[in-house]
């Protein structure tokens, strides 16, 4: 999908490789200003929230879509509605808190009202004070109510978008990594809690990361140690036709120890084994053997199902170098206690303090720092060939990652 | 009172929590002990300083003031202690670093002939190996102590921060 022809100045590609990309994507402002117009107010479904989060009239939560400011909240009639966190008078935050219930969102700063969909219903001193003042009488109070986002819902999961042409949120990820969410997210939801994690790196490298089944097993060492991702494990990486999203998943069927032998990855299972495995016990409850899945939903979402931790994370941009990862941890509403107890246990695995995800905290910001010495030098993704093909059986590939630098191009305009 | 040998079992239900000044100190001992630990790398040490089945916890004023149960760190037990250290020592990639532990505010809530509650606030200063220092981590302690073999151990440890963000990533116990 070509979605802007204009290209911003002083910038092209090098080539139309997907599998090389300059170090500059990481460090440039003007380009990181362009992604919030194209990319995050682009043709996109931005991830913004949990339906389980708002369950009620009037329960908002406040949020990000890129850089923009949102409140997500349930209106008076049922329905989610997206608003940008901006009064329509001064553009102050409208919603300061993280998260209430409200009959109407009222601005501190001059009063100004709107209702929950996000129409403007009040303007203090309106008819000024005496017969003197007041509002203008060529203002039309109806065209100035917050800006909306359209609203997609599935499976619990609240997404928005800032375009009419951006297509059903089902066309978008297609039905293959629907089929994703629909497995993981079989019964209804229950908030475990709330993880912020701030990224010394540019949005992208994180959102890289997650598509790069490349790394799993060399960088978490845990994952190799204790099975949860093994290269010899079966599985598959799913990428979406656009290319945009992927699914990448694990499952207990072996296939042959020799490769990764031959590979000597590092697998510490000689020397190290856990005193107490309790965290490491996988009761399955998805109807399968799957021991790992992460799945990206373009551009900033990422949908985990690690044993029993499950959880969706939001990728929030915060300028060219500082990136806020936002992880929900969920559990179903009918956990019983023994399995909150499991949850709140194998949650040791990911997060800030994450056994098998702590690294990728760091490691972005180790390519941020190499990265902004040699903005031309070119990062490169060889392993799979050049293509955006998923596969079956090995992860040993960068095609979703070279998927995401696809849809970054053609959101961007910079084919 | 004060001068007397102290232990938990000589404390009186009905004493005010703050009376008692040698236990106080025996308090600030452990808090001292435990900042040391950790501040000097001697981690494989610091599972010690809890109970055999003691329960260490680090979580957000954020979840916890919404009575959300997620922690950063869910530690039930010596077992799982020891498991975070080997792990940091063997299998975790992070960039080196060091701790400095600054607790104040050390309040004893309560205490009976079982175990003592207690408080403290904390301030942690992380230095990176090229040498940037910032604030890491701030926030209030939550303590069950109990005492085993003469020595005070931690039964419960919550560890809650102030902010709802960590930097970068967390894998030294705080």
């Amino acid at each position: 999908m070509s979605v802007i022809e204009s290209k911003p100045p002083s910038f092209s590609m090098p080539s139309d490789d997907l599998s090389l990309v300059p170090f500059r994507v990481y460090t440039d402002e003007q380009l990181y200003a362009l992604e919030q117009e194209r990319i995050f107010r682009g043709p996109t479904w931005n991830f913004l929230a949990l339906e389980c989060e708002i369950p009620n009239p009037g329960d908002y939560k406040t949020t990000y879509a890129g850089d923009a400011p949102v409140i997500v909240v349930r209106g008076e009639d049922g329905a989610v509605n997206a608003l940008v966190n901006r009064c329509a008078h001064k553009g102050a935050l409208i919603c300061y808190k993280p998260s209430g219930n409200v009959r109407e969102f009222s601005c501190v700063y001059h009063n100004w009202t709107y209702d929950l969909t996000g129409r403007l219903t009040g303007v203090a001193f309106k008819r000024g004070v005496g017969g003197k003042g007041g509002l203008s009488p060529d203002f039309d109070q109806a065209s100035h109510g917050l800006e909306r986002l359209r609203v997609a819902t599935y499976r619990g999961l609240i997404f928005g978008t800032f375009r009419e042409e951006t297509p059903s949120f089902l066309d978008y990820i297609g039905a293959e990594l629907a089929a994703n969410i629909d497995r993981v997210f079989i019964k209804p939801l229950r908030v475990v809690g709330y993880h912020c994690q701030a990224l010394p790196n540019n949005w992208k490298l994180y959102a890289e990361n997650n598509r790069d089944s490349y790394h799993a097993s060399l960088l978490h060492v845990f994952h190799n140690t204790f099975g949860v991702v093994r290269p010899n494990m079966g599985g598959g990486v799913k990428i979406s036709d656009s290319g945009w999203h992927h699914l990448s998943f694990t499952q207990r069927e072996p296939l042959s120890d020799n490769e990764a032998a031959r590979e000597k990855v590092r697998s510490l299972k000689e020397q190290y084994r856990l005193q107490d495995p309790s965290m490491m016990e996988h009761k399955l409850e998805l109807g399968d053997q799957v021991t790992n899945a992460i799945q990206t939903i373009f551009p900033s979402m990422v949908v985990q199902q690690i044993l029993n931790a499950l959880a969706v994370r939001q990728i929030q941009p915060k300028g060219v170098d500082r990136t806020e990862l936002v992880w929900t941890i969920l559990g179903f509403a009918d956990d019983d206690a023994e399995m909150q107890e499991l949850r709140l246990k194998v949650n040791n695995l990911v997060g800030p303090a994450g056994l098998i995800s702590m690294e990728d905290g760091c490691v972005g910001g180790f390519v941020q720092r190499a990265a902004k010495a040699d903005p031309e030098a070119l990062s490169v993704m060889p392993m799979g060939g050049h293509d955006i093909k998923g596969s079956e059986g090995s992860r040993v590939t960068e095609a979703a990652v070279r998927g995401f630098w696809k849809g970054w191009r053609e959101c961007m305009g910079l084919q | 009172m004060h001068g007397a040998a102290v232990s938990l079992h000589q404390t009186n239900e009905s004493s005010p929590p703050n009376g008692d000044l040698a236990l106080r100190l025996r308090i600030d001992a452990l808090y001292a002990e435990y900042a040391q630990v950790i501040d000097d790398d001697r981690l494989e040490e610091w599972p010690a300083l809890f109970a055999e089945n003691g329960k260490y916890r680090v979580t957000t004023r954020e979840n916890h003031g919404k009575g959300l149960a997620l922690a950063i760190m869910y530690c039930d037990g010596r077992g799982m202690m020891s498991d975070r250290i080997s792990a940091l020592r063997l299998a975790n990639i992070y960039e080196p670093h060091v701790y400095c532990h600054l607790t104040s505010c050390v309040r004893v809530v309560e205490s009976t002939a079982e175990e003592i509650n207690a408080q403290a606030n904390f301030a942690v200063i992380r230095t990176m190996q090229e040498g940037e220092q910032t604030i890491f981590a701030s926030g209030r302690t939550f303590d069950r102590i109990v005492e085993a073999g003469g020595r005070l151990l931690f039964k419960d440890r919550l560890v809650v921060l102030d902010s709802r963000q960590v930097d970068t990533l967390l894998v030294i116990p705080l």
